[in-house]
């Protein structure tokens, strides 16, 4: 995340004289859109990304009638012996748990937990740093320091150690997670988003609309906002597969929600029944599931790179 | 510069501070009896009442922050409920370990990711490249816990080249700092850990480096450089690479925020009796000093990156003003 934040840093400039070629708000957009079609088109790896991505997602939805068992299901052989902890076969693609439960269903079920975890925290800490950037790069002086004391601060708060603090003190469930991922991630999208902000709230055009009598919040969200959206939705990018691998992480270490089925609570028990070491086929498809959704969305967000950076375009 | 750290130095106390009452108002918050995790609830109420008071329990959350602080500001964090030990001599116990494998994984990181990121921008535009940025992406979105149990699976249980767990052989008990860490049992049973960790961290200076790389070769002085003829290693590390390493120097300190969470994690999977270890078990015990002293000591090792890096950064790069 931080080499993200140092290297858009660095950029800024750049986006600045790209800004500068397509002036005004609502076309910016409109264009942004249009060379992240072109590139899609020739990056194969981000069409990659996209494609995989539509697969989880429709896995996602279609979670329950995709699933041919019950996660929780026990499965018994002929002799009425439960099926412990048997490798992959037909009728178990991904074999079964020490206690006979099909692991495919729940790696499938996992899908949507994952993707309802990454995308709602995702939303939640980019809507809070956008506002928190644009307030605070647009208002600069005591409200700036004020507000990047703060994110200081929250810079100060080891991640992990943090989460499971609040996830052990809240009842465990899935939107504890997400509010515990979310208090403390905005930081880094409200540093980001300032750093741009500072520079177009020095732009002519800023001043034109206050001279013209237009409010604060208006200039805010009405010419500020459309210049950042790109560069917003990357960080959202980010933030999706930050929130996903954290809330496998809670998930493992057994500070998620017992109820949910995800992939973390699927390496959780997995490692708790020490079977971990034996039954490779339950450990391999949770992680390997991770792995495949995170890097759908790195791949994506690598074209989204190119929006907002028009050097990387020249490629 | 003196007047700059000193000034980073009072910022940082004054940060560890705040940390610390924000972790007692979490820690007050939270459910769950502390003392019927260390006695049986059944036992009579006026025994139960005598422990509260013995732990102090009994005041007013004003009354206990105000200790609290004070014992902060001399270092007492307090003595643990399930260990019944101070909790600052756990903690030095811990401490050591933790900081052993989060460096030896830094350290692999780094090197591999420096050299792997400099080479990919040499590389820039080939398929090469795009594999090693693929790689380094698979990395990075692989959880370390997970990369973790694979690597057990593979080379503890199936190969046996490596042991599972802890930190030295099952029953030995060192007691000084030499005997435990400076052996070879000690060294076999670091690399796996090592290995996973910086597997982990490894994406993020490849990276950097490369993009930072990118920027440094479309210098003037690199073109110069080729155009005295001088061999391509030597331009790659000699002129450009010594160069982009100032962004990866800064960007790695920080990342130990982020390093110390998969710092937890890899301990917990490999039983690696460091600070992160024990700050789960601690909450799950509702041991709270415990808990609240790893979470101070953590967040102080995190702080003290930051003043690192950015003391380094000042140095390496005349530029900034302090």
């Amino acid at each position: 995340m931080i080499d993200i934040l140092r290297r858009i840093g660095n950029k800024i400039t750049q986006l600045i004289t790209y800004r500068k070629i397509h002036a005004g708000g609502r076309r910016n957009t409109q264009s942004a859109l249009s060379i992240f079609f072109t590139n899609l088109k020739q990056d194969k790896l981000a069409l990659v990304g996209v494609i995989l991505l539509i697969c989880f997602i429709f896995v996602g939805i279609f979670a329950e009638t995709l699933a041919p068992h019950g996660p929780r299901d026990r499965h018994y052989d002929e002799q009425g012996q439960i099926r412990r902890l048997e490798s992959p076969s037909a009728a178990h693609p991904f074999g079964t748990t020490d206690v006979g439960r099909d692991i495919f269903s729940q790696v499938i079920l996992g899908t949507r937990t994952a993707l309802l975890v990454g995308f709602i925290a995702a939303l939640l800490v980019t809507f809070v740093g956008s506002v928190v950037g644009i307030v605070s790069g647009y208002f600069g002086g005591i409200v700036d320091s004020v507000l990047m004391r703060i994110v200081d601060f929250f810079y100060a708060i080891p991640f992990i150690p943090f989460v499971i603090v609040l996830a052990a003190i809240m009842r465990p469930s899935l939107w504890n997670v997400i509010l515990a991922v979310s208090m403390l991630s905005w930081r880094t999208v409200a540093r980001i988003v300032r750093s741009q902000v500072l520079s177009i709230s020095r732009r002519p055009y800023i001043k034109a609309a206050k001279i013209a009598g237009a409010g604060h919040v208006r200039i805010m969200f009405k010419y500020i906002l459309p210049n950042v959206i790109p560069l917003v939705l990357l960080e959202m990018a980010f933030m999706v597969n930050w929130a996903i691998m954290s809330e496998a992480s809670i998930a493992f270490l057994g500070f998620g929600d017992p109820r949910e089925t995800s992939w973390g609570q699927i390496l959780h028990m997995n490692f708790v029944s020490g079977y971990s070491r034996i039954a490779w086929w339950w450990t391999a498809p949770p992680g390997l599931a991770i792995i495949l959704l995170l890097v759908s969305i790195f791949f994506l967000a690598r074209s989204l790179e190119a929006v907002v950076d028009p050097r990387l375009r020249k490629r | 510069m003196a007047g700059y750290i000193i000034r980073r130095l009072l910022i940082m106390v004054l940060m560890i501070l705040l940390v610390s009452t924000m972790i007692f108002l979490l820690f007050r918050t939270m459910p769950g009896d502390p003392t019927a995790s260390m006695v049986d609830p059944s036992i009579p109420s006026e025994a139960r009442q005598a422990l509260l008071e013995r732990y102090g329990l009994h005041e007013s959350l004003w009354t206990q922050y105000t200790i609290f602080m004070g014992d902060l500001l001399r270092l007492d964090f307090g003595s643990s409920y399930y260990y019944n030990r101070p909790v600052l001599q756990i903690i030095q116990n811990r401490l050591p370990a933790t900081l052993i494998l989060m460096f030896t994984a830094m350290l692999f990181a780094y090197l591999i990711g420096i050299f792997g990121g400099a080479w990919m921008a040499w590389k820039r535009g080939t398929k090469l490249e795009s594999t090693g940025i693929t790689l380094s992406l698979i990395f990075r979105s692989a959880p370390t816990f997970w990369v973790g149990m694979m690597v057990i699976l593979v080379f503890a249980v199936r190969l046996g080249w490596f042991p599972a767990q802890g930190m030295r052989t099952t029953g030995y008990e060192g007691t000084t700092f030499g005997e435990i860490f400076i052996s070879l049992d000690f060294l076999r049973h670091l690399i796996l850990p090592a290995f996973t960790a910086g597997l982990y961290f490894l994406a993020t200076p490849a990276l950097i480096m490369r993009n930072s790389m990118l920027e440094v070769l479309s210098e003037d002085y690199i073109e110069m450089a080729h155009a005295k003829g001088l061999p391509e290693r030597q331009v790659l590390y000699r002129h450009a690479a010594r160069n982009a390493l100032l962004p990866v120097v800064t960007a790695g300190a920080l990342f130990i925020g982020m390093a110390i969470g998969g710092q937890v994690l890899i301990e917990v999977v490999f039983s690696w009796p460091g600070l992160g270890r024990e700050i789960v078990q601690a909450v799950t015990r509702s041991d709270y000093p415990l808990a609240q002293g790893c979470f101070i000591i953590l967040s102080t090792v995190v702080m003290v990156m930051n003043l690192i890096a950015d003391v380094v950064y000042a140095v390496l790069d005349p530029r900034i003003a302090y």
